[in-house]
C-alpha cells in the first residue's frame, strides 16, 4: 500500500505547485501569507484526529489529543488572524 | 468509505492551491480565507466519519481547546504578529513530532496494521527531528520576539558553538538512519526517544546565538521547517493530501527566507551559523563627525515646504506603536497636497511583511506602501525621507564598508534625498550595534526622542494654528 514512488511523485509536484503560486503572491501580503499556510499545514489535524480517536492505548491517545489540540489552535487562530489581517488592506 | 476519503481529499488540495493563488491580490485574498476553511473542514469531517474513530469525546475534547486556545491568539496586537506565528509553527512542529512518536509505539507495540518498511522508518525519523526541532526552536524564537525575561534577547555565542550544534544534529540523523536500517532491534526504542531528545535540544542550541535583526529569516527558515514535518508525516500516514499542504507550507516558508537572505546578503548557513550582531569592527576609526538636531517646529516646516515625502519605517516604529501617529502625520501632510509614499524594506520589522500589516491596520492604504526596488529610484527626487525607527536598512556604509557586518545588503537610498530626518529613541547604535553615518550626513537631521512622541509633536504642529 505504502507506494514510495508516487507519493515522492506527489511530494515533488506538489513543491512546484507550490513555488509558483507563492511567488506570485504580493509583497504586501507576506506576513498573511504566513498565518494563511500555517493554517493549511495544520491539516495535520487527519493525522491527530486518528491517533487520539482510534482504540489504541490510553498513552498514545494522550500524544494524539495533544496533537489535535496543537493543530487545532493552529486552524483556528490562523484563520482568523488571516482575515483579520487582510480585512485591512484598503486601496483607498 | 474509501471513495469519499480520496475525494474530499483531491477537493481539499485544490481548495488549498487556490487559497495560496488568490493571495496574489489584496482585492482577492479574502477568498483564499474562506477556501482554507472549507478545504479544512472538508478534510477534518472526511476523518472524523471514519469508522475506526470510536472516542469522539477525546476529538471534541481537544478541538474544543484548540479553539479556546485559537481564539485569542488570534487577537493579539499586531505588533506581537511575529511571535504569534513562531509560537504556531512551534504548534506545529509539536504535533508532527507527537503524531510521529504515537506511530512509531503503536507498529513497535504490533497494533498498527502498516508495515513498517525502511523507507517508511525513515520519514518517521524525518519527522519527529523536524517536528521537534522546530517545537523547541520556534518556541525560543517566540520567546525572544516577545521579551521573556529568562531567554537572552542578544545573540549568545561561545566558542565551539558551530561544533557543538552541527554535532548534536549529526547524532540525532545518525541514529535515525540507524532505526531506519534496524526498526525492529531490541536498542531501537531507546535510540528513537534519543532522537526526540537531541531533536528538542537542537531547536534551542540553533536560536540562542541569533538576534532580533534576523528574525525575518528565522522565522520564514521555522516556516519551511514546520511545512516539511507536515510532509514527513504525510509520508508516515501515507496520505497525499498532508504531502500537498506540507509541500506548499514548505515551499512558501523557502521562498520567503530566500527573499529574506537576499535583502540582507545573507546565505542560510550565514544567518543560522554565523550570529549576528558580534562585536563590530570599529567604523569609526576616524573621529565622528556631531549629529545636527532639529527642532519638531523646524521638522514640520520641513515636512509642509517638501512636494514629496518618503517615510521609512522599522522596527522602532511597531515597538513605539506609533503607527496611528503616522497615519495622522500622512493625513497632515496629504492634506496639504503633499506626496508622501512609505519605503518598505523587506526585513524591516520582525518578521516577512511585519510593515505592510501594521501601516495597513493604521489605514494607511496600500497603494502608498512602495517596495525597495520600486522607490530607490525615486529617492534623489525625493524632497524629505523621514526615517521612522529604522537604521541598519538605511546605512549606507552597507554599500561599500567591507568590515561592517551588513555590507553587501540592499538599502533603501534615504541618504540620497534632498533632505533627511531621522527620528531615533536614543543616541546609541541600532540592535546590530552598527554606527550610522546617514545620521552624521551633511543634509541629515536628527530629532530624538520616542517615535509615537514626537510624531504627536509633529501632528501637533500642523494640528492648531502652528503652522498653516
Amino acid at each position: 500500500m505504502s507506494d514510495f514512488g508516487s507519493m515522492l511523485f506527489v511530494f515533488v509536484l506538489a513543491t512546484f505547485i507550490g513555488l509558483g503560486v507563492i511567488r506570485r503572491v504580493s509583497r504586501l501580503l507576506y506576513t498573511p501569507l504566513m498565518s494563511l499556510t500555517n493554517a493549511i499545514s495544520a491539516i495535520a489535524v487527519v493525522g491527530s484526529i486518528v491517533v487520539a480517536g482510534a482504540d489504541h492505548p490510553l498513552a498514545i491517545r494522550i500524544l494524539g489529543a495533544v496533537a489535535l489540540f496543537a493543530s487545532m489552535t493552529n486552524i483556528v487562530s490562523g484563520f482568523m488572524i488571516t482575515d483579520r489581517m487582510l480585512k485591512m488592506f484598503k486601496k483607498q | 468509505m474509501h471513495l469519499i476519503g480520496e475525494l474530499s481529499a483531491v477537493l481539499a488540495t485544490a481548495l488549498f492551491i487556490f487559497a495560496l493563488y488568490w493571495m496574489n491580490d489584496p482585492k482577492t485574498a479574502r477568498h483564499g480565507v474562506i477556501a482554507g476553511v472549507v478545504g479544512m473542514t472538508v478534510a477534518v469531517v472526511a476523518t472524523w466519519i471514519q469508522p475506526e474513530i470510536i472516542h469522539h469525546g477525546w476529538v471534541v475534547g481537544a478541538i474544543a481547546a484548540g479553539f479556546v486556545v485559537g481564539v485569542p491568539l488570534s487577537r493579539v496586537p499586531l505588533t506581537a504578529v511575529p511571535q504569534r506565528t513562531a509560537l504556531s509553527h512551534a504548534f506545529g512542529g509539536l504535533a508532527a513530532g507527537l503524531v510521529g512518536t504515537a506511530e512509531y509505539f503503536l507498529w513497535r507495540s504490533g497494533s498498527a496494521t502498516a508495515e513498517m518498511t525502511h523507507f517508511r522508518m525513515s520519514a518517521l525519523a524525518a519527522e519527529v527531528i523536524l517536528g521537534f526541532l522546530t517545537f523547541t526552536g520556534s518556541l525560543m524564537a517566540a520567546g525572544k520576539l516577545q521579551e521573556v525575561r529568562w531567554i537572552p534577547q542578544r545573540p549568545v555565542t561561545y566558542p565551539g558553538q558551530n561544533f557543538v550544534n552541527i554535532g548534536v544534529l549529526a547524532a540525532a540523523v545518525a541514529l535515525g538512519v540507524a532505526v531506519a536500517l534496524h526498526p525492529g532491534a531490541p536498542w531501537a526504542e531507546q535510540a528513537f526517544l534519543a532522537i526526540a531528545v537531541l531533536a528538542l535540544i537542537f531547536g534551542v542550541l540553533l536560536i540562542i546565538p541569533i538576534g532580533g535583526a534576523d528574525m525575518p529569516t528565522v522565522i520564514s527558515i521555522l516556516n519551511a521547517y514546520a511545512g516539511l514535518s507536515a510532509v514527513a508525516m504525510g509520508f508516515v500516514l501515507d496520505s497525499k493530501l498532508l504531502v500537498t499542504a506540507g509541500a506548499l507550507d514548505g515551499s512558501s516558508g523557502l521562498i520567503l527566507s530566500i527573499i529574506m537572505c537576499r535583502a540582507m546578503n545573507r546565505s542560510f548557513t550565514n544567518v543560522l551559523f554565523g550570529a549576528f550582531g558580534k562585536a563590530q569592527p570599529a567604523l569609526a576609526a576616524g573621529e565622528q563627525k556631531p549629529w545636527k538636531q532639529e527642532t519638531v517646529e523646524g521638522a514640520a516646516q520641513l515636512l509642509e515646504q517638501a512636494r514629496n515625502v518618503v517615510i521609512i519605517p522599522g522596527y522602532g516604529m511597531a515597538v513605539a506603536q506609533a503607527q496611528h501617529k503616522v497615519r495622522e502625520l500622512y493625513d497632515a501632510l496629504t492634506k496639504r497636497g503633499v506626496t508622501v509614499k512609505f519605503a518598505i524594506h523587506p526585513v524591516a520589522g520582525r518578521m516577512p511583511g511585519h510593515m505592510n500589516v501594521l501601516l495597513a491596520e493604521a489605514n494607511i492604504p496600500y497603494s502608498a506602501l512602495v517596495e525597495m526596488d520600486e522607490i530607490n529610484p525615486e529617492m534623489p527626487q525625493t524632497d524629505v525621507a523621514l526615517v521612522l525607527g529604522a537604521n541598519d536598512v538605511v546605512n549606507p556604509a552597507a554599500r561599500y564598508n567591507k568590515g561592517t557586518p551588513i555590507y553587501g545588503m540592499p538599502i533603501i537610498d534615504a541618504d540620497k534625498a534632498k533632505t533627511v530626518l531621522a527620528v531615533k529613541r536614543s543616541k546609541n547604535p541600532g540592535f546590530a550595534g552598527i554606527d550610522n553615518e546617514l545620521y552624521v550626513q551633511d543634509n541629515t537631521w536628527m530629532l530624538f526622542g520616542d517615535a509615537k512622541a514626537v510624531l504627536g509633536e509633529l501632528v501637533k504642529q500642523f494640528g492648531g494654528g502652528g503652522i498653516h
